[in-house]
């Protein structure tokens, strides 16, 4: 439970112009003739939902996708015009919506910033075009260049860049090109860079299985990587995060709370929420999502997920799946897990303040043996000696994962 | 009951190389004389462990009694005691086979015959049985039984012009094999007034009568309320329960007498107390001497075996206890390994036999288990006179103060299709063997002899052997002794550390070349890690080879939202679980697939 008992609610759009070669997430091309019955199911959604949330003060919204940028925008008004109505939200909060080169517009953009959003993500991913068709993409970098440019006009000054490392082919001097055109003062206040990692299911996954791909090796990607935090640092864009850097006071809000492991509530298709302890997911294709919506709200039978109800999928008409109910123990475990993926670490100061549990009783044996390897480090001491915060070396940014499952 | 007279009773066996389809046989004799109705009637009777039925292979010895009525209108008792089929368990056939007056020899009407055939057939012939053969399998379309025939009559003398052509699996002439037990095997001899001298061919432990043992009366009788003695443990007990076997079940009676199989239960609450090949006699009318043909068995192949948790090993200690009570042949003893932890160093009569404990442990007792390289026992005579006796590796005295080293040699038989004699005797050049002879069988078959270094065998020669003569050639050992060697021990560093529990002894001339490939081998099993490990093999502190696992530069899930905690803790536990089965070296993590895999190295 989180100590202010706000939320963040994540919203996603499933629709694609097309899939690209590396994507495993929730996301269909050719479906957008779906749209407007998927956007009624989500303001349905928010409408069921809404009751089961009202007492939690939402402080972020995040669009995400797919690519949401590829729907008419009046959807997207329309959707937080709806949320408007049934949730509690924040006057201040952060609003950001996900977005691909090609399918955006000055007018678009101007859309977006009346609806109320104020944070634009935008997926470059690489700046060579040669790159970019490799990877299944549907832009160019003009037009990257050209909706930054619109972006601006349009009044956003918070711009968000992802970008990956380690494609298939992608040169180290690819790489540092990609960084320096993306990294200058202006209104990209926040850059993603994301290692590629090649996922069952996908182009790339299948082109592995049959021996056509050859991965970058991981010096190449470390090399990468270590340019980035280093090159980023340099130009204003602090890491705060894993993969994650901003000019500071531009974090973004709304992920924070996943890596301080707070709750949140997804809508739409296949959309996470972790709410009162229980995580869950919602029915994940599109029209047997829609599907799900309509047949609670038809029946009016909608009761939020709770820890001790054992019909949780059914008193949801199946719209949500795959529940579990999150734990004291497996709370902290993720509590350590997701907030050593931020810079400024775990402190046991919060952590006392979050379990009423002392971080070194708990995690004492862990933290000293990761120590040892040098995988984490004890940052800055309190009025008792004790360390204020744990966080992870440069050795244990490359190998976090043998770090988090010493908290499995 | 006529059928209770000595002369209406036959003992035999039913000999045959594996898959001929001895055990189907069984199966058809024990319907045909109905000791089972059809319901109670399930695949292969005999072979009762799962093990067993899966490999096609038996490993304990079974008896069963039949009653078939004769053409002649006669009942008679047949006592039909299978015995196990591979060469480890040598001696316990030979044992099954004292306890018969014939053996029925199944030959595949296809195949024709194979080395343990051969093998089978001679133990038969040292025990002065009558053979009686028998050709399987004749629905085959590649059946050739007038071929195979002339084979047996050939190569192993035997008049096959009585022998009947069967299909065991059809049911096909069965009734032909049982007149011709009747007609051809001899009724047992032996007077029942003489002191009782009762053959032990096998010993079962049960949980509520004790151990039963399985004899065969030569002569005298026994009954409940008898004092037995076994006349070499000289353990002396008071009989509870005698009977005849039933498939399945014990059927009690009032006594055991000369010519008759059964069983006797008396309290007993140890195995080894009752050895397999022991005479059983009467405390107060003892024989003046013991039947022939008793061996204390000994192990040839030992290995170490480890809890892969090493919080299991009581449950391991109380497993092999219970496999032990069954089994006199397994032994084991406690060792502590830097590497592996508290575990058994436990012998074997042979490499099936350690499968098949390994096997067993792991299935009917649920355990993960970290066994280390077999070994064999070498004898190593020191400066100062001294012999030992060296079963692990661990345990070898440095080389300075050793004077002479001996290792077990066998005599290998290997039978072969003849295109392959050029492949195998490559192979057995390749393990330090010394051709002995060459025979034809025919014009297609040979038999070629090799003495071989049983520490050659014990890894892989088996499957080296199926893989270079696809599966064509069949092979069978004996221990023909010692022979000094030049051998030297090979240990294996992880990060600058012997693991004991990889060192092994070796021919020093295969040594170099040895200590290279288990160095590339552990290369591919050990998974990268935070640090580079070096991989040494060394002799006597000189390193002979040397492999890198690199460190792992990457490992981290990039992104992590929302959506993604779930299926990413997910793969954090799968990572978790892997290293969870590994052992830790030093700071070296080792999966327990690299203690085995050193073994395989072709």
């Amino acid at each position: 439970m989180n100590i202010d008992n706000s939320i963040g609610l994540y919203i996603h759009i499933p629709f694609c112009r097309s899939k690209c070669y590396y994507c495993d997430f929730n996301s269909y091309s050719g479906r957008e003739y779906l749209a407007g019955a998927y956007f009624d199911a989500l303001y349905k959604e928010t409408e069921l939902r809404g009751g089961a949330v009202e007492n939690r003060r939402v402080t972020s919204v995040f669009i995400g996708g797919g690519t949401p940028s590829l729907v008419d925008p009046g959807y997207i008004s329309d959707l937080l015009e709806t949320c408007s109505r049934y949730l509690q939200l924040d006057n201040d909060m952060e609003v950001s919506i996900e977005s691909n080169p090609g399918t955006l517009s000055y007018e678009k953009l101007k859309a977006y910033k009346s609806a109320g959003i104020n944070r634009l993500s935008i997926g470059l991913q690489a700046w060579q075009d040669h790159l970019l068709k490799s990877i299944g993409r549907i832009h160019d970098r003009r037009q990257f260049a050209e909706n930054l440019d619109a972006a601006a006009r349009a009044g956003f000054d918070n711009i968000n860049v992802d970008l990956i490392f380690g494609l298939p082919g992608q040169t180290f001097g690819d790489w540092t090109q990609t960084i320096e055109e993306v990294a200058k003062p202006g209104t990209v206040k926040h850059i993603s860079c994301y290692s590629l990692n090649i996922e069952e299911g996908t182009v790339f996954g299948d082109k592995l299985a049959a021996g056509t791909l050859k991965p970058v090796d991981d010096e190449l990607d470390r090399r990468m990587y270590h340019y980035a935090t280093k090159k980023l640092a340099v130009k204003g864009f602090r890491q705060y995060e894993i993969s994650n850097f901003a000019v500071p006071g531009f974090e973004c809000r709304h992920n924070l709370k996943y890596w301080k492991a707070e709750e949140y509530a997804g809508f739409g298709a296949g959309a996470h929420s972790y709410l009162n302890s229980v995580r869950f997911n919602n029915a994940l294709g599109i029209e047997e999502y829609i599907r799900a919506v309509n047949d609670a709200y038809r029946q009016g039978r909608y009761t939020a997920p709770a820890a001790e109800r054992e019909n949780n999928a059914d008193d949801t008409c199946g719209l949500h799946q795959n529940f579990s109910v999150i734990g004291l123990k497996e709370s902290m475990s993720e509590y350590m897990i997701l907030g050593l993926r931020l810079n400024e670490g775990v402190s046991p100061a919060e952590f006392r303040k979050r379990f009423g549990a002392e971080l070194t009783e708990i995690y004492g044996d862990t933290l000293n043996k990761l120590m040892q390897r040098g995988l984490i480090t004890a940052c800055g001491t309190d009025n008792v000696g004790e360390p204020e915060k744990f966080c992870l070396t440069t050795l244990g940014l490359d190998i976090a994962n043998s770090v988090f499952i010493e908290f499995i | 009951m006529s059928a209770n007279r000595q002369e209406n009773i036959r003992n035999f066996c039913i000999i045959a190389h594996i898959d001929h389809g001895k055990s189907t046989l069984a199966d058809r004799l024990i319907e045909k004389t109905g000791v089972l109705t059809e319901r109670e009637m399930q695949e292969q009777v005999l072979d009762t462990m799962e093990i067993e039925r899966e490999r096609g292979i038996t490993i304990k010895a079974q008896a069963v009694r039949m009653v078939y009525k004769a053409m002649d209108g006669q009942e008679y008792i047949l006592n039909l005691i299978d015995t196990p089929g591979h060469v480890d368990f040598n001696y316990e056939v030979s044992r099954s086979l004292a306890a018969c007056e014939g053996a029925v020899l199944v030959v595949d009407a296809s195949q024709g015959i194979e080395a343990q055939t051969l093998a089978n057939v001679y133990l038969a012939l040292e025990h002065d049985l009558e053979i009686l053969p028998v050709i399987n399998k004749i629905d085959l379309p590649s059946a050739q039984p007038e071929l195979v025939k002339k084979e047996i009559e050939e190569v192993i003398g035997l008049d096959c012009s009585e022998a009947p052509e069967i299909s065991a699996k059809n049911g096909l002439n069965i009734e032909a094999v049982l007149e011709q037990i009747i007609k051809h095997i001899p009724a047992p001899e032996g007077s029942a007034d003489e002191p009782l001298r009762a053959l032990v061919f096998d010993s079962l432990y049960d949980a509520y009568k004790g151990v039963i043992i399985h004899v065969r009366v030569k002569e005298g009788q026994v009954k409940p309320g008898d004092t037995i003695r076994m006349m070499y443990t000289k353990k002396e007990f008071t009989v509870t329960e005698v009977g005849y076997f039933r498939p399945g079940q014990y059927a009690p009676s009032n006594g055991l007498t000369a010519g008759e199989v059964g069983y006797i239960a008396a309290s007993i609450k140890n195995v080894r107390d009752t050895r397999i090949g022991d005479t059983v006699t009467l405390a107060d009318r003892p024989a003046a001497e013991p039947l022939p043909g008793y061996k204390k068995v000994q192990s040839m192949v030992f290995c170490g075996i480890y809890p892969a948790d090493g919080a299991k090993y009581n449950d391991l200690r109380d497993a092999l206890e219970k496999l032990q009570l069954n089994d006199a042949a397994l032994t084991f003893e406690p060792e502590t390994s830097v590497a592996l932890g508290f575990g058994f160093r436990c012998g074997f009569l042979g490499l099936l036999h350690m499968e098949v404990v390994q096997e067993r442990l792991e299935r009917e007792y649920d355990l993960d288990l970290v066994t280390t390289a077999p070994s064999v026992v070498y004898r190593i005579t020191l400066t100062d006179g001294k012999v030992l006796n060296i079963d692990n590796p661990t345990n070898m005295p440095p080389a300075a103060s050793i004077a002479k080293m001996e290792e077990p040699i066998v005599k290998a038989t290997i039978m072969t299709p003849e295109e392959y004699v050029g492949s195998i005797m490559e192979l057995s050049q390749e393990r330090r063997g010394v051709y002995k002879d060459m025979t034809y069988l025919d014009k297609q078959r040979v038999i070629l002899t090799y003495e071989l270094p049983l520490n050659e065998i014990i890894y892989d020669f088996f499957d080296a052997l199926k893989s270079r003569t696809k599966g064509y050639a069949s092979f069978d050992y004996e221990l023909i002794g010692y022979k000094t060697s030049d051998l030297v021990k090979l240990d294996i560093l992880l990060n600058g550390e012997i693991v004991d529990a990889l060192s092994f002894i070796v021919h020093s001339d295969k040594a170099y070349a040895r200590g290279r490939r288990i160095a590339e081998k552990l290369k591919e099993v050990i998974p990268r890690q935070q640090f580079e490990i070096p991989i040494q093999a060394c002799i006597g502190g000189k390193i002979i080879a040397r492999e890198t696992v690199k460190a792992y530069r990457k490992d981290v899930l990039a992104k992590c939202y929302g959506g993604d905690i779930t299926r990413k803790k997910k793969l954090l536990e799968k990572q978790k679980e892997g290293k969870k089965r590994m052992r830790q070296i030093g700071t070296v993590e080792v999966p327990q697939e690299a203690f085995m895999s050193v073994l395989k190295l072709d």
